[in-house]
Order: structure tokens, then sequence, then C-alpha cells
């Protein structure tokens, strides 16, 4: 064990296992952090030690079955059965369905905070800070209350009418949750120690600027999943795709280095995963479109109290065709194709992440890099954490969420009707009245069947 | 030797040490003295205890008289004086931030935090003006195509600037520019969120902008004047200044002022009326009919009271009874608004967030205990006062597709009838 420690240098900083005493970590650390002029990295390494070393943890069945190979190769096999189980995971999620789905975001979302969070306090060494865990964890409930009350206030719209106490909750939900919050931040300031305030602030700060990122992220994810599971796979496949596919494509044939964030990263395994993630997007869109399972928006069904994923599919899922240009009619011999809408949608979306996709994953590797971690946690063997694995889906996310509303999804109508029986009768009827001279003039409404 | 201190300072979990950091208070703030040379000669006789009181207290009115002519001017001054004060506060916590950090030589990031200000407040103001100038966005094209495609256009901005961050990352510095990256987001979570609520309030009607303020103001000075005469138990370790006496004497002076100005106010259709883009003026209007919340109801006291006032009924505005909600915020929940700024100033080891205003401090100072309650405010209207905003209800109308429109135009027809609302006249097929 101790050569494989040895032979990877890359993977820990430091050669013994044991953590050198507390002095010298605060001499080296406090050099490593507020000067401007050297954040030294030929300086040891042994600045490190404050955060816990990467263990092996690679289970006990594969180590015996690989025990033979080279630790080269060893480090390759591991991570590659660890993506195929992982693939093999995402599709039995996807298979199970969206409230599974629903909850392993929810389960993720959870991870990812608490690898975060537990970074920040190994960062400032804040373990004696009881009651921040606390309110840590609070206000990831809060916000979470937050997001999760107005997303089921839109999609289970009747079933929260017909229950009292969910419809209270509902129509003061903004209020409610602000309460809760408040509750949070009054505790806070109650609990400043005196000789602690600055780190309870970073940590504060820290807190915030987590759920900023990783909540409003997961829910953006959750919301794009009720569109329709296809506006959830695609993205996620093509993200993955690109990473799987730089990586290749740098290992074959690598040689220009892409940024010095990230050295093994190159201009080819850039380029060759871009073009490889647009073809695979437009093969996966048009797999999929043909599902409705896939395409159709999910909603919640009040006679059988559970998701449905059937309807008829909009235009976007049904094939047209669409002429070629004559420049590749030549090449390809055909005069039109037949395509689904949402396969040009497909390129957008594998455009987006194959090339902002990955400052994502430069921003996390620049935050590794400053705050001197190898990796978010250990949970997966050979790959990392939890947020390893997702720091390239961050701006995906947001990107398919306000592309769908930008470009695709109108307002929602139920949620419209809802707020129209809100408003004042003088209200309602003027917008009855204007919404029927729009009719009328765009000839939905013809005269005759309604005259006032 | 700065470097030093500081770093000690930056990361030691457990020695914040109080005693050893005076000294370099002065590298993080300019304890000038301000005040300026006519303040100055007039009041060299008096000792420099009263000097301070005096100086506070003329400050004081000038600040107040100033807020009055801003309200005079109209509802776009108030805009304009809003987003002043935002992009101030703004620049007082980056700086603070700058100089905690060191952080002056990385120029990259001056531009990167001004520039995320500008795309989030273009993101809010967006929001906000297809919400209320409906009738002017309807005619312009190019305005149309920039209320349509609003969100993505903001986001494509911020992630140039995001984009422009990560490519900015140079190898010794990762850490300060992560430091300086979440002090930039947070810095904007708080006050552009909060300026836009404020405005979003104004918006609502002038009455819900100014009269929240007031009581901040009021409960600001009241709670300084009982603490001053009365004051005696401290009131938390993080202010030792305040006391219990200041916070409840502030406390019930506050409920009472709230309730006689709110009583003031609501008179005037120029306060309570909601502010409307008159789209034939080219103009802010505040004309309309007020609603039943500014209109005289009767109360009948409770018997306890009756005595005591020997009136059976007393005639209110509903307005006021919600002015007693915000009064009881502002006093109890506000402070703790002051408390999270001055635990940050002595965090960071500052006195004030800038010496903008004379005896007082920075903008910041002003501000620090309005945030809560613009929020409080906002929430507050939403859940209890406003229903949804008409124009946006039949912006969003206008957008669906003629298939949903017709659906839901038929749902609307039988809801309304039901009602008694629409009247069914003409011939029934």
């Amino acid at each position: 064990m101790v050569k494989l420690y040895q032979r990877k240098s890359n993977f820990i900083y430091e050669m013994t296992p044991t953590p050198p005493p507390k002095k010298k970590e605060s001499e080296l650390e406090t050099k490593a952090d507020g000067e401007t002029a050297s954040d030294s990295d030929n300086k040891p390494d042994s600045g490190v030690p404050d955060v816990p070393p990467s263990v092996d943890d690679t289970p006990e069945v594969f180590n015996k079955a690989l025990s033979n190979l080279s630790s080269r190769w060893k480090n390759w096999w591991v991570r590659g059965i660890l993506t195929l189980a992982m693939i093999s995971f995402f599709f039995l999620i996807i298979y199970l369905g969206p409230l599974v789905l629903m909850m392993i975001v929810m389960c993720v979302q959870i991870k990812c905070f608490h690898e975060i969070i537990t970074i920040g306090y190994n960062v400032y060494r804040s373990y004696d800070l009881p009651w921040f865990r606390t309110l840590s964890w609070y206000f990831l409930l809060c916000v979470n209350y937050f997001f999760y009350g107005e997303t089921v206030t839109d999609y289970f719209f009747t079933l929260v009418q017909r229950e009292e106490p969910l419809r209270i909750l509902s129509k003061y939900h903004r209020f409610i949750s602000f309460t809760l919050y408040l509750t949070g931040f009054c505790m806070f300031v109650l609990s400043l120690v005196k000789k602690q305030y600055r780190l309870q602030f970073y940590m504060f700060g820290w807190t915030h600027v987590t759920l900023l990122i990783v909540v409003t992220q997961s829910h953006l994810i959750i919301h794009n999943l009720f569109e329709g599971m296809i506006w959830f796979i695609v993205p996620i496949s093509c993200v993955i795709c690109n990473d799987i596919m730089a990586y290749m494509f740098g290992f074959f044939f690598g040689r220009t280095p892409l940024i010095k964030l990230s050295p093994k990263k190159t201009w080819e395994g850039f380029i060759g995963g871009f073009f490889a993630t647009v073809v695979f997007g437009l093969l996966l869109a048009y797999v999929m479109s043909g599902y409705r399972y896939f395409v159709c928006p999910v909603e919640f069904n009040n006679d059988t109290n559970r998701f449905m994923v059937d309807c008829i599919p909009s235009e976007l899922f049904q094939l047209q065709d669409y002429g070629i240009p004559s420049v590749l009619q030549a090449f390809i011999g055909w005069k039109t194709v037949q395509m689904y809408p949402f396969q040009i949608h497909s390129i957008a979306l594998s455009t987006f992440a194959s090339l902002i996709g990955p400052f994502g994953g430069f921003f996390a590797s620049g935050f590794k890099r400053a705050f001197k971690i190898k990796d978010f946690a250990n949970t997966i063997p050979g790959h990392g954490g939890i947020m390893d694995r997702f720091d390239c889906q961050y701006l995906m996310a947001t990107f398919v969420n306000v592309y769908i509303a930008s470009f695709i999804r109108g307002p929602n109508p139920s949620k419209l009707i809802q707020q129209f029986l809100a408003l004042r009768p003088d209200q309602q009827l003027f917008i009855f009245n204007t919404l029927k001279t729009h009719l009328l003039e765009k000839g939905v409404l013809v005269a005759s069947d309604d005259e006032a | 030797k700065e470097t030093d201190v500081e770093d000690k300072v930056g990361l030691e979990g457990d020695g914040d040490q109080d005693s050893k950091r005076d000294s370099d208070i002065s590298e993080l703030t300019t304890s000038v003295d301000s005040t300026p040379k006519v303040l100055n000669k007039a009041l060299s006789g008096l000792s420099s205890r009263w000097k301070n009181w005096w100086i506070r207290g003329i400050l004081s009115l000038t600040m107040i008289s100033f807020f009055f002519l801003i309200i005079y001017l109209g509802p776009i001054v108030l805009m304009l004086v809003v987003m002043g004060v935002q992009i101030k506060c703004f620049y007082e916590i980056i700086t603070i931030g700058y100089r905690v950090y060191h952080s002056y030589d990385l120029p990259w990031f001056r531009t990167l935090s001004w520039y995320f200000l500008l795309c989030v407040n273009y993101f809010f103001y967006g929001e906000t003006v297809a919400d209320y100038f409906v009738a002017l966005v309807q005619r312009e094209e190019p305005i149309q195509f920039l209320i349509r495609y609003h969100r993505f256009i903001s986001f494509a901005l911020y992630l140039t600037g995001f984009c422009m961050f990560v490519l900015s990352l140079v190898k010794k510095h990762y850490r300060l520019q992560f430091y300086m990256f979440g002090w930039s987001h947070v810095t904007l979570l708080i006050v552009v969120t909060q300026s836009h609520l404020v405005i979003q309030n104004l918006f609502e009607g002038m009455i819900w902008f100014i009269v929240p303020i007031s009581i901040v103001i009021c409960n600001d000075i009241m709670a300084y004047l009982f603490g001053f005469f009365f004051g005696r138990t401290p009131l938390i370790k993080l202010s030792p200044k305040k006391t219990w006496e200041g916070f409840i004497g502030g406390f019930f002076s506050t409920v009472v002022f709230g309730f006689i100005f709110a009583y003031l106010l609501a008179q005037y259709k120029y306060f309570v009326c909601p502010v409307e883009y008159s789209s034939e003026t080219n103009s802010f209007a505040v004309d309309c009919d007020p609603s039943e919340l500014f209109q005289l109801q009767e109360y009948s006291v409770p018997l306890g009271l009756q005595a005591v006032l020997r009136w059976k009924t007393v005639k209110l505005y509903p307005f006021q009874i919600h002015s007693i909600a915000m009064s009881t915020f502002g006093s109890l929940i506000g402070p703790f608004g002051g408390f999270f700024a001055s635990g940050f100033k002595r965090a960071f080891k500052i006195k004030d967030f800038a010496d903008t205003i004379p005896g007082h401090g920075g903008i910041m100072d002003r501000f620090d205990c309005q945030y809560l309650m613009a929020t409080f405010v906002h929430v507050y209207i939403a859940s209890f006062i406003r229903g949804p905003n008409p124009s946006k209800v039949l912006q969003q109308l206008l957008v669906l597709q003629p298939d949903k429109q017709l659906a839901i135009y038929n749902t609307l027809k039988s809801y309304l009838t039901e009602k008694g609302i629409l009247q069914p006249a003409g011939p029934e097929y």
C-alpha cells in the first residue's frame, strides 16, 4: 500500500500518513493564504495536511482482481468500471420514473452541499462552531422549502386546492418561507461569538454562495424534468459524453494544452469532444424523440394520484422534412431529410455543453487549486466526490431552463388561470375583454359565436 | 508586516485576538475627521462630545429634509436615488473586500465586479420594466425583442462574466480571486435584491415606500433617545451602546408614530395610488380611485379601551392596521440587520463602512436596518395585499398558443358568467 502512495505522487501531497503538528500547519497555512505575492505552489505541499488526504478506498474485490496490473492501468480500469456503473445507475433511475428521479436529484443536492460545506470547515478550521452546522442545514432546508413550494404550487395545483392545510401553506408560501429564513438569520446574529466574528461571517457567506449554486441548479433540473424527461436526459448525457469524448481524444491525440488551470486538457480533446458530442446529441435526440415516455410533460394525475407521462407529442417531437443545403446534397445524395425539430435544439444544447460547460469544470478546478484539495470528497473511487462528477453540469441546467423558457415553452395555463382567479372582478373583466378582442382579431374566435 | 498580521487575522480559528489588531485599524479605515469646515467653525466653541452630538443632529435633519425633497420630486427621482444608493452601497462593501484581502492588484477583478453589478441590475430592471411598462414596450420593436428573450440575454451576459472570471484566474492568486468572487456575489445578493424590492414596493404606491423607511428611521432615532435618557441594561454584546430600555421604548413610540403617519399619508392620492406609466403623457401618473385599504372605515373599540377613550367606534384606514404590523417588524426584527452590520464591522475591524456622511459613516451605515424591512414589506404586500399584476397576466395570455388561449377564454367566460360579472347577452347558440 505504501508503494502505491509513493508512486502516485499526484494523489496526496504528503508522504507521511499522520498529520503534522498544528503549529507548523498554521504557519504554512497563513503564508499560503493572505499573501498576494506568493501563493507558492513549489513550497510544500506539506502545507496541505489540514485537509484529509485521499485514502485509497477502492473496494477489496477490485483490488484483488486487479492486483496484477501496474498502477496506471489499474487506475484506468477502476475509473472505467465506475464510469460504467454510474451510467448503468443513470439508466436504471430513468427507467424507474420521474418520482425516483426527483428524489435522486434531491439526494445529490444534499450530498453536494455537504461536500462543499465540509471543505469550508476544513479551510477555516471551524469545527468548533456547533451552531453553525445546524444553521447551514437549516438554511438548506429553508431554501429547499421555498423552491419546492413554488414548484408544487405550479404543478400540483388541483391537489393543493383540495386540501385545506396545503391551500393555506401555498397561499402564504412566500411569507412563511421568509419567516423561516429570518429565524435562521436572527439565530445567526445571536450566535455571533466575540472572538470568532470573522470566521462566522466567512462561513455565512460560504453557505449562501453554496446554496446559490447548488440548490438553484437542482431546482432548475427538476423544472426541466417536468417539461419532459428528454429535457433532463439529453443535456446530462451531452455533458457526460463531452467529458468522455474529450478525455478519449485527448488521450489519443492530445498535444496542445488548453488552459493553465487544468493541464491535462488539450485543444484536440476540446474540439474533438465538441464534434463528437454534437453528433451524439443528434443521434440520442433522434432515438428518444420517438417515445412518449420521454417526450411528454410530467403531470400529476388527480384521479390516480400519481405521475403520468402520456400526451400527444407537441410538434417539436414530430418528424418533419427539412431541405438539405445543396452543398450537402451532392455529398449525401438525399434531397430532404426527416428530422425532429428537437434535434435542431439538441445541436444548441450540445454546443453549449461542449464549449461553455467546461468552464464549469475549470471553475471547479480553480476552486480545488485555490483551496489545495485534490478532490471534493472520496465518495466514488477513482473519481472523487459527487461534486467532481457534477461540476460541468451546473451551467448546463441553468442554460436548458433559460433556453426552454425563452424559446420553447409558453407560460403555464393553469398557473395563469389561478392568477386570474385572484384578481378583482373589474380587472378580470378588463382582461377578459382584451383577450376576446385579441382572439377576434386573430380569427381564432368567430364573431358570430359570441356577441357581448 | 501588513501581510503577517493580516494572515493571522485571516485564518485562525481560535484567536481573533482583538488586542493585537488595534494597531492595524488604521490600515483598514481612514478615520479622518471629514466634517466640513463650515460646521467646524460654527461649533468650535463646544466640547467634543456635544460637537459630535450637534453634527449628528444636523446631518440627520439634512438627510430627512433630503428625503422629503425627493418624495416631492416624484417617482422617477426616487427610482434614480434608490439606484444611486445601491451603487454606492455596493462600492462601499466591495472596497472593504479589497482592503481585507489586499487585492488591489487584481485589476481584472474590479471590472468584473462592476460588470456583474450591471448584469444583475439589467436582469432585475428588465423584469420590472416588462411588468409595468407593458404599453410602452408593445410599441417599440427592438424593446419587444429584448423583453421576449430577456432571460436568455441576461443569462448570456452573466455567463460572459463567469467565463471572463475563469479565464482571469492567475496562478498565484486563486484563493484571493475566489474570495472576491464570493464576496461580490453575496454583496449583490444583499444589496441589489433589496434595492429592487424597494422599487417594486414603490410602484405599489409611494406610501409603501415612505412609511417603512420612516418607521426604521424613527425607530433608530427613538431607540437612541430612549437609550440616551433612560438606558441602563445592555441589549446585546455586539452593540454595547444599545439598551433594552431603548429597544422597548423605541418599539412603542414607533408603533404610535407609524399609526399617526399612516393616517396622515393615507388621505392623499399622490401617496396612495400605484405608480403607473401613462402612455399618452409619456410620464408617470399617480391618479386613481383609492382602494378600500385607504378608505375610512368604522372599527369598534374593544371594551377595555372604551372606558378609557369614551368612544364606541373609531374611524381608521385599514392601512393603519397594516402599519402596526410594519412598525412591529421594523422595531423588533429590523435591529437584527443593524446587529448583523455591527458584527460585520467588528469581524473586519472597521469602524464605519465609509466616510461619506460626517458623523454617521457611509451610506451602508444608514441603510443597514433597512435591508430586512424592504424584503418584509415586499413579501407582506405579495401575501396579504396585492393580487397578481393584471397586465402581467394579460401579457402572458397573449403569448400562449391560440388553442390554449381559446380554452382559457372559454373557461373564463363560464366562470365570469357564473359569478354574474359577465352578463350573457346576445344570441345564444
